[in-house]
């Protein structure tokens, strides 16, 4: 009886994830390259698209860091044909390094306002938009109703909404999927040499939406994310994991 | 087809015009004036001043000894252009081709246009009575040529019109002054006793010629319509306009919401045909009090979807105040480009920058924004990183080199390098620590040099040496020494973080 109980309610379970836009794992889902163990922390073990993902910085260093691994992100997302849109204030972004990221820097495409409205007025037409993989905003700010707003943007046009929010001294509720929090760590090269190595990263998940908070370290390296205690054996666990 | 002209005069142009303005002064004489060389000299003179004897180029003296109760104004050079430009963009609701006609006329080409109005005298007298309406006297005179148009309205009660191919009889009774000559020419044949055009007419072409000069002859054969006479509009027509003149007035936001589907329906029709679609589109519209608005959509790609334009449109359509009521739209397209025809069905579910929804929303953005917040990078042979990369003008433009990867650059690049203190080792060295906005970071790691010089030929200045830096806490940092260390105290800067 108790079996059949749980099964009943992860049946449950699995229909409100779906009526609430989770996809289940399948074939064709997408897969972000090297970031498995992050996708388990979701729903499903999916990493979910077409929705608002919400990354915080609170200052220029986190925020570099921030936009090299959106970088990575989107290349998975865009599967190297799609375009992306970036909307910022005051762009300081630079389009050829990302192509280290493995995106080709001309397949975005950047609009700069001036104020704060038209950057959400934009954020929301891009949204709705089918024909872009992803559409990045840098905003100071997101208040409960503006995420709100973005949320439902994208629910009839499915397009991957990222969010990255410059000031996080307002940390307030969201409807967005995940809060990311991304800092640079310092980088190593094998065997002690000198010089600066590949982009390391802590990853953050300070809050998910059915899902687990949890927190690694990946380094981006030949052309995917790589947790660091690979890269280097096990001198850095994963047990750096903590609850959000 | 013939040709129709008609041919307005002003009689009191700037006067009228003040007149409208300062009302208590149209029961009183007074002129304009405007010193030249040494004198004052009238320059413009009301209907009661001219009655008591006062006309233009008089000496202002002459004139008040004439007319002592004459009040004075000071004129301005080629204030009669300007009063006549804008009158004549208030004329182009009747055809689209107006000439100015210096000092005091109009000249219309108003072949095809008149049956809007029922007839050639109801089209001029509508003209007649809207500008009584406004206070300006005129005459107008309509004839298959500029010449004998002209002639007419000069010299006619109210207005004239002359029948198809009648120029001649209509001209003959007319004295000489009326075919548009100069004033020597004039005194010359009066001198000579010719009273009419027609006692000109008599006499052989080859006669005048040898006695008045080519002027008279050309003046002549153009009144006649035997030598072809051209307008210098003031307003080339547009190829591809529409016009939407109703005698209603729109009043309503609906109303004009209506207007501008119909405009834009009627030229995506042709534009479809044609394979064409609208790159840059402005309404313009005419209100009943005479002011004018205009409104300029631009498009990233051509298109002839008539919805996608509407809603470019219907971002700015609360700009237009209708007042008392719109009664002329005029949609024109100053830019076309060919239009991709493409199997869209085919291509539907691929993203792909063809894609028309962006292109679409790039156009909102642009309407509501502006061009020039949108961005779009190539890459460009450039080592010097700010020129590195150049905006592409066109959504559809393709990179013509691959971007490059074996060079490392940050992902955030500031517009202008900040100055940063260093303390550094000699000579080609990354620096130790250095100090930024107050903070001190120590660079635990670093790469470099990579010395970049300007290119010679597009400016001057230091060459810059770039380190990859990190500091304790594993921000990666882009900085760079301006010149050679030969300075006392080179100058360094921070160009960028890293990811």
């Amino acid at each position: 009886m108790a079996q059949i109980n749980k099964n009943v309610i992860e049946q449950l379970k699995k229909d409100i994830l779906l009526k609430q836009g989770y996809k289940p794992a399948s074939a064709d889902t997408l897969k972000i390259n090297g970031l498995q163990q992050v996708e388990a922390n979701f729903p499903n073990g999916v990493f979910p698209t077409g929705m608002i993902h919400e990354f915080i910085s609170n200052r220029d260093e986190h925020a570099s860091a921030c936009r090299g691994f959106i970088s990575g992100l989107l290349n998975s997302l865009t599967g190297n044909k799609g375009m992306c849109i970036w909307v910022s204030m005051q762009r300081t972004i630079y389009a050829p390094a990302l192509k280290e990221f493995g995106i080709e820097p001309d397949q975005l495409i950047f609009i700069d306002v001036a104020k704060e409205k038209d950057l959400l007025w934009v954020t929301e037409e891009a949204l709705k938009c089918e024909g872009f993989a992803a559409v990045i905003t840098e905003i100071k700010e997101l208040s409960f109703s503006q995420s709100l707003r973005l949320q439902l943007a994208v629910e009839q046009s499915k397009v991957t909404g990222l969010v990255l929010r410059t000031d996080d001294t307002k940390i307030n509720p969201t409807a967005t999927v995940a809060r990311w929090q991304i800092t640079p760590l310092p980088s190593h090269l094998q065997g002690g040499l000198p010089g600066v190595g590949f982009p390391r990263w802590k990853v953050e998940l300070l809050k998910v939406r059915n899902g687990q908070p949890g927190a690694w370290e990946f380094e981006w390296h030949g052309g995917k994310f790589l947790p660091v205690y690979e890269t280097e054996g096990s001198n850095i666990n994963t047990s750096v994991k903590k609850a959000g | 087809m013939q040709q129709r002209f008609m041919a307005l005069w002003f009689c009191y142009l700037k006067t009228d015009w003040i007149a409208i303005r300062k009302p208590e002064l149209i029961d009183i004489p007074f002129v304009f004036s405007q010193p030249d060389h040494n004198c004052v000299m009238v320059t413009a003179a009301n209907n009661i001043a001219q009655q008591g004897g006062v006309i233009p180029g008089m000496r202002l003296a002459d004139a008040k000894a004439i007319l002592p109760s004459l009040e004075v104004l000071q004129d301005k050079p080629a204030r009669e252009e300007k009063l006549l430009k804008a009158i004549a963009e208030w004329c182009i609701r009747y055809t689209p081709v107006v000439a100015l006609n210096l000092p005091d006329g109009l000249l219309l080409n108003i072949t095809g246009c008149t049956h809007l109005w029922g007839s050639e005298a109801g089209y001029v007298t509508d003209i007649i009575n809207r500008f009584n309406n406004k206070g300006y006297v005129v005459k107008a005179a309509i004839a298959d040529t500029i010449g004998a148009a002209w002639a007419l309205s000069r010299y006619t009660e109210n207005y004239c019109i002359v029948e198809p191919k009648q120029q001649r009889a209509a001209l003959c009774n007319l004295p000489p002054a009326a075919l548009r000559l100069d004033a020597i020419t004039i005194e010359k044949l009066d001198k000579l006793g010719f009273l009419n055009i027609e006692s000109v007419l008599k006499i052989p072409l080859k006669e005048l010629r040898r006695r008045f000069g080519g002027d008279l002859i050309l003046r002549i054969l153009q009144a006649l319509g035997e030598v072809e006479e051209y307008l210098k509009l003031i307003k080339e027509p547009d190829p591809y306009e529409e016009r939407l003149h109703t005698p209603e007035l729109y009043k309503t936001r609906t109303g004009i919401d209506i207007a501008v589907q119909e405009l834009l329906k009627k030229i995506c029709e042709r534009l479809i045909a044609e394979g064409n679609g609208v790159r840059a589109a402005i309404l313009s519209t005419y209100r009943t009090d005479g002011k004018i608005q205009h409104l300029k959509i631009g498009t990233n790609k051509a298109t002839h979807d008539v919805a996608h334009l509407f809603k470019l449109f219907e971002l700015h359509l609360n700009e237009i105040k209708p007042g008392m009521g719109i009664e002329l739209f005029v949609l024109q397209i100053p830019k076309i480009d060919k239009v991709d025809i493409k199997q869209q069905a085919i291509w539907k579910g691929k993203i792909n920058i063809d894609d028309n929804g962006i292109i679409e929303l790039l156009d909102k953005v642009a309407g509501k924004i502006g061009m020039q917040s949108i961005y779009r990078y190539l890459p460009q042979e450039n080592y010097w990183p700010e020129r590195a990369i150049k905006n592409s003008q066109n959504i559809k433009d393709i990179k013509q080199t691959p971007w490059r990867t074996d060079l490392k650059r940050p992902v955030n690049l500031f517009k202008r390098p900040q100055p940063i203190q260093v303390s550094a080792p000699i000579p080609d060295y990354a620096p130790m620590l250095f100090r930024y906005k107050g903070e001190v970071h120590h660079v635990k790691r670093s790469d470099g040099p990579e010395r970049i010089e300007r290119e010679w030929w597009l400016d001057e200045g230091e060459h810059r040496d770039y380190y990859i830096v990190e500091d304790q806490n594993g921000y990666r940092y882009w900085i760079f020494r301006s010149g050679h260390y030969d300075k006392a105290t080179p100058e360094w800067y921070l160009h960028g973080h890293f990811a």
